[in-house]
């Protein structure tokens, strides 16, 4: 298999190129495929969204280093959701340029063409299918071919079975595997959408208030599992939860009415004046 | 690992309990009715009568969209109240060719159908070519309502154009074409439609044999389109269309397109509507622009929701029961069917949300849980 494949990378012009150029410190850019050669998993630049001349966010810039772990906070209304509406192809940007990588726009995609370019999300609320099993929920998440037409055909084999057992050890359901998902708990349903996400294998990784309604306990196995996937994957989390921010550790962006108020650790952050102002009233 | 023949798993959806009943709905429907009917004399009490056979043949039809109808509502969370159109444009491709069938038999002793000498037109009109090949006809049946849906699917769905909306636009899309179809000038017998059948295939279509050969093929088309169905819902196709139901912005996010996921169950539902509406027509004998009419469409949706939404057995019962009852009322008490007809649909809504087959599971689970 391997000799073939080498074989056959040598008459791929673009592949021989790719891989004579990576010495030279240049490379070709591959459409659709994820290029973080400037370490930069994520940009945002000025991004505008108005709704109804309420602007919900506002010249918005941030990056997102690859393999990086971000943490937003930001008061109520602040644009966080509306932000990870941008990057999901939700929301239609008024202005500004939403890029993952250097080369992939992704104002220009669908949802389903973002998911499939890598990037998760994990809802506010917990979205998962209520009615199917815990297995068939992640079953229907797993990276695959999501054609209709594959769907069709395809069929439930020993492979996808290791690996949905694989995602129910790493998020502790794998006792639940058989029960309609609709009967968990609020924090096993947050669980079980984390592990959607991660059968999905997505480079990045949205969660918006992933710990809310989770046991203390539950928390804190949440912020580590979120250590660990940090490096292999890069993850932005909003959450209110001081406490597992800190635990989390990165970089936090502070956002107020639509644009980025303060970034840096979350030493520094709390106590910056401007911060404590929004925060605290006036 | 060896992967087992698309078509063992395609039969093998259906469980062996699914097979034990299609077994014995065979042996009633293709062997006892029709040996009932044709052996017997028709004074003999156990002769099963040409009306009952036309009647629940009728039904069988009915069932049928029933089915189709809930693998869109009742898995993809779909409403269509246009469903009937799809029956009718069925119906009418078909009886087109049975127009053709009456040749010179018909008032005017003509070869164009008598409407059109009504209408003193001296040619088929361009869409009539090739009426007269039973070949051409199915083509046509299986094609334009297809067609039709594929086309006004991709447009609504891409849009997306979900819940209560979609259904008034479906409602809208089915009113229109009854408008059209009954205008003389469409060139489908305006409001008397088609009827005074003859043959088909050159064989009387009056006769018992055929009024049995109709029964029948209406009987094994159900039994079909019931395996299909098992598979579709089973399979990770349905898994996805009932997700979609249930949560589609999570489907989106994590990578389908719902789009065609969607188009292609309400194109195989239109077909299957169509299929029904080809074995309607004949047993029936008649075809008009009414079949289109709203009320029609939303009766269909009131069969599924009496029968139990979301299962497959459901929708059948659904359409027998409500049939069976509409035919004792319309004889019994022609004026207050329609206020049964009413009362039966909030009844159901109230209480038996998950309808007939929702109260049987009820009382199964309380019996084992005692």
């Amino acid at each position: 298999m391997s000799t073939t494949s080498t074989a056959l990378d040598a008459l791929n012009p673009l592949k021989k190129k790719e891989s004579a150029g990576d010495g030279a410190g240049s490379h070709i850019l591959v459409p659709g495929k994820l290029d973080i050669s400037h370490k930069v998993i994520l940009y945002l630049d000025s991004i505008t969204v108005s709704f109804d001349g309420f602007k919900a966010l506002n010249n918005l810039s941030m990056e997102i280093d690859a393999g990086e772990l971000r943490c937003i906070i930001g008061p109520n209304g602040a644009g966080k959701t509306t932000m990870m509406d941008v990057i999901t192809g939700k929301t239609r940007p008024d202005e500004g340029r939403c890029f993952f990588g250097q080369t992939i726009d992704l104002t220009r995609m669908t949802e389903p063409e973002i998911a499939h370019a890598g990037i998760g999300r994990k809802f506010q609320k917990p979205t998962i299918f209520e009615a199917h099993t815990v297995f068939d929920n992640l079953e229907l998440a797993l990276k695959t071919d999501k054609s209709a037409w594959h769907s069709l055909f395809a069929t439930v084999n020993d492979e996808v079975r290791d690996r949905v057992s694989d995602t129910l050890r790493t998020i502790r359901l794998d006792t639940e595997a058989g029960r309609p998902a609709g009967l968990l708990s609020h924090g096993q349903k947050q669980w079980l959408e984390i592990g959607m996400l991660l059968i999905q294998e997505p480079k990045l990784l949205l969660l918006d208030e992933p710990v809310a309604g989770m046991t203390d306990d539950e928390t804190a196995r949440t912020g580590e599992l979120f250590k660990s996937l940090a490096g292999k994957h890069s993850l932005v989390v909003v959450e209110h939860d001081m406490a597992f921010i800190e635990q989390l550790g990165g970089k936090v962006t502070v956002l107020h009415e639509g644009s980025v108020l303060a970034e840096g650790d979350l030493a520094t952050v709390q106590n910056d004046e401007r911060v404590i102002e929004v925060y605290l009233g006036r | 690992m060896i992967r087992t023949p698309f078509i063992v798993r395609f039969f093998s959806a259906t469980s062996r309990r699914g097979w034990i009943g299609l077994g014995f709905f065979s042996l009633i429907t293709l062997v006892l009715m029709p040996l009932l009917h044709l052996a017997l004399p028709e004074g003999s009490t156990f002769h099963v009568s040409g009306y009952v056979i036309t009647l629940i043949g009728k039904i069988l039809c009915y069932a049928i969209v029933a089915v189709a109808m809930d693998l869109i509502w009742g898995y993809a969370g779909i409403l269509s109240l246009g469903h009937g159109v799809f029956f009718a444009l069925g119906g009418y491709a078909f009886g087109m060719y049975l127009m053709r069938q009456i040749g010179r038999d018909g008032s005017y002793k003509s070869d164009l159908p008598d409407f059109m000498v009504f209408l003193d037109w001296k040619e088929l009109p361009w869409y009539w070519a090739g009426s007269d090949s039973m070949f051409w006809s199915i083509v046509l049946v299986l094609v334009v309502p297809a067609l039709l849906a594929f086309i006004f699917g991709f447009f609504a769905f891409r849009s997306r154009i979900k819940g209560v909306y979609f259904s008034i636009i479906t409602q809208a899309m089915t009113y229109a074409f009854m408008l059209l179809f009954f205008r003389n000038e469409t060139g489908f017998g305006g409001n008397n439609g088609f009827t005074d059948f003859k043959r088909i295939l050159g064989y009387g279509i009056t006769t018992p044999e055929m009024r049995v050969t109709l029964f029948a093929l209406s009987a094994l088309t159900l039994m079909a389109v019931l395996v299909l169905g098992r598979y579709l819902v089973t399979s990770k196709f349905g898994r996805v269309l009932t997700a979609i139901r249930d949560a589609e912005t999570r489907v989106m996010f994590i990578g389908y397109n719902p789009l065609w996921y969607k188009l292609f169950i309400w194109t195989l539902s239109a077909m299957l509507c169509a299929i029904a509406g080809v074995l309607y027509v004949p047993q029936v004998g008649i075809i008009n622009p009414s079949e289109m009419s709203p009320a029609n469409s939303i009766e269909i949706a009131i069969w599924v929701a009496v029968g139990g939404r979301g299962t497959l057995i459901g929708p059948v019962l659904g359409a027998f029961i409500v049939n069976l009852a509409k035919s004792y009322f319309t004889v019994a008490f022609p004026e207050y069917w329609l206020f049964f007809l009413g009362a039966l649909f909030i009844g159901v809504t109230l209480w038996l949300p998950r309808g007939v087959v929702g109260l049987w599971r009820t009382m199964t689970e309380k019996r084992i849980a005692r």
